[in-house]
């Protein structure tokens, strides 16, 4: 388990504000952040790279805010994997060992078994500047685990993978720590891997943590205008309450008025999720609270989606799949009625 | 392949920068006679002054090697107040003209220069002795080593260090398995020009040590007393050995990249 209590860091002109944060045993914890959030400088802290300024950071019960990196037993991974060049891949797995002055017979035990873990036995003796982005970075995660370590910090681990082999380092991610258990703290601005991969998520913004939880409250009900923004609510608005009635809040946004689930009072911010949001070419019956007829400003192709910008009096971001966006036989200028639950509007 | 109008006048400029740069070397090696290079090489002064030349040298690249990685390294590594004014210093002994170093250094190691006078109390020193060249080689030399180091230093990933100390590294085993084992091919090439550097100094060396002669002061002084035809052999001997051991270093070099 490991815990931090109000770390504080300044970094030239950035500073990482009073973290608290705990994370239990055997969990896989994800930060989530855009770049230059503060996640890296976080995680170095955690590692002991950096002196923190105030606070502190407790392992396994124990104070390791004043112990050096090398004291702490932690497993670090970094994005661009950062293998030892000079060293082939078992001198890399192994280094951890050495420098733990590990018995020779003991090491070799340990790195066959983290190797076949990580299914890396064929390239024990190949160089790292011959082996693919998929085979470094698991080689990166063997060097890391092979020391047994008590927190395993990942920074950004699958950002430099392309997309079929982030998706399968992804699945290989999860699968060793179900095998391996070990406490993580994986950073990363990729919110599938958020989704995908923790048992919970912290968002990290400004050097400032704002929300915890687990990934479903976390990315369906944000707390932070920032946040919410960063964990793409693109329909986000003021407006002010006008009524109450059988469990619903009227809110006036510009004279739009919005249906939401709870009992709301004064002014609010009411976010919406793009995707959360129906389409219809004509007027149907729908038990959505929210029905409007709108115009399609503009719409940007995403390939298999198509993101539309749609006024209804405020304009309202939605997104569809590209077959619906045909079938429909969307166009700009074009009218179409929208509609979404009123609990899919969620007030910040 | 017809070749454009810039690649034409870029070779031929190539070609003629290049015929300055080793014709004088080549003219300088063949117009000599064998008779007067073996003439040279069992003059007993010449011998001399070239194993001191060579020995000086090498101890004012150790010097160089022990005192001015460190400094490469923090230079490279860390953030501090002064750092670009430090860096911007290691230019000066490149730029500032060697009879002024030499000037420099008499002021400092005199025998009424700061360092000078103390240190002459307890015996040692610097005009006119190996410690006055060593001193004066180590001056206009170090900081290209020292510039070639840090530049390799830069050259390495910073978060290799980082990751081996989170495998259990100490700092000092950090550095020497990983930071300095990777910049061991610029620190290489950084000694030997300091080596180079230092061998062929003469502006700053002859004020402050004119005497025990080192090789390009003897040359000077053959020269200035009777002459090119007595000046030539001892350059071109001192050429073919210097360009020798400086094959050698690179031969050693790219072997152990290898």
């Amino acid at each position: 388990m490991i815990e931090i209590i109000n770390l504080r860091k300044r970094f030239g002109n950035f500073q990482l504000k009073d973290i608290n944060l705990s994370v239990n045993e055997g969990e896989y914890f994800i930060l989530l952040g855009p770049s230059g959030a503060g996640k890296t400088v976080f995680i170095e802290c955690i590692a002991g790279l950096h002196k923190i300024d105030s606070g502190k950071i407790i392992i396994d019960g124990t104070d390791v805010t004043n112990l050096p990196p090398e004291k702490r037993n932690i497993g670090l991974v970094f994005q661009e994997y950062a293998l030892f060049p000079h060293m082939s891949v078992r001198e890399n797995i192994e280094y951890g060992l050495k420098a733990k002055k590990i018995p020779k017979e003991r090491r070799d035990q340990l790195v066959r078994e983290t190797a076949k873990i990580l299914r890396i036995e064929n390239i024990l003796d190949r160089s790292p500047k011959n082996l693919s982005g998929g085979e470094k970075q698991r080689v990166a995660l063997a060097r890391a685990l092979v020391i047994e370590p008590k927190v395993l910090l990942l920074d950004e681990p699958l950002s430099a993978l392309d997309a079929p082999m982030r998706r399968e380092l992804r699945e290989e991610l999860r699968r060793i720590h179900k095998e391996i258990c070990v406490t993580t703290i994986h950073v990363t601005h990729d919110q599938i891997e958020a989704y995908s991969l923790s048992d919970r998520v912290g968002v990290i913004f400004n050097g400032k943590l704002f929300e915890v939880g687990p990934p479903e409250d976390v990315f369906r009900r944000p707390k932070n205008e920032d946040v919410a923004k960063f964990l793409g609510f693109e329909n986000i608005f003021k407006g002010s309450v006008k009524e109450y009635r059988n469990g619903l809040s009227e809110i006036d946004i510009n004279g739009v008025i919005i249906e939401v689930a709870g009992h709301y009072k004064g002014e609010v911010t009411v976010a919406v999720r793009p995707e959360d949001i129906t389409i219809y070419s004509s007027r149907i019956e729908s038990s959505a609270r929210n029905k409007f007829l709108g115009k399609i400003i503009d719409y940007i192709d995403l390939g298999a989606l198509v993101k539309l910008k749609i006024d209804i009096g405020i304009p309202i971001s939605a997104l569809i799949t590209k077959k619906s966006f045909l079938d429909l036989n969307l166009q700009r200028e074009r009218q179409v009625h929208i509609a979404f639950k009123a609990s899919s509007v969620h007030i910040i | 392949m017809k070749r454009d109008v810039l690649t034409i006048s870029f070779i031929f400029s190539s070609a003629i920068i290049l015929f300055m740069l080793i014709f004088p070397i080549l003219n300088l090696i063949f117009s000599t006679s064998v008779t007067d290079l073996i003439s040279a090489a069992t003059d007993k002064e010449v011998i001399l002054s070239i194993y001191l030349s060579l020995l000086t040298s090498t101890i004012a690249t150790i010097i160089a090697f022990l005192l001015g990685t460190p400094l490469a390294y923090l230079l490279a590594r860390k953030d501090f107040y002064g750092k670009n004014f430090i860096d911007s210093i290691l230019d000066l002994p490149i730029l500032i003209p060697h009879t002024v170093a030499g000037i420099a250094l008499l002021a400092l190691f005199g025998p009424r220069g700061i360092i000078g006078r103390p240190l002459s109390e307890l015996g040692i020193y610097f005009i006119d002795t190996i410690y006055g060249i060593i001193v004066a080689m180590l001056f206009v030399s170090a900081p290209l080593y020292i510039k070639a180091a840090k530049e390799a230093f830069e050259s390495i990933n910073p978060n290799l260090f980082k990751v081996a100390r989170s495998l259990g590294a100490s700092p000092v085993r950090a550095f020497f398995t990983i930071d300095f084992s990777l910049a061991i091919r610029g620190i290489f090439t950084g000694a030997t020009l300091c080596w180079a550097r230092a061998l062929s100094e003469f502006g700053a060396v002859i004020i402050l040590a004119y005497y025990p002669y080192t090789a390009p002061v003897i040359i000077f002084k053959r020269f200035t007393t009777w002459g090119l035809s007595a000046s030539k052999p001892i350059s071109a001997l001192l050429l073919i050995i210097t360009l020798g051991i400086f094959l050698f270093l690179r031969f050693l070099r790219r072997e152990s990249v290898d």
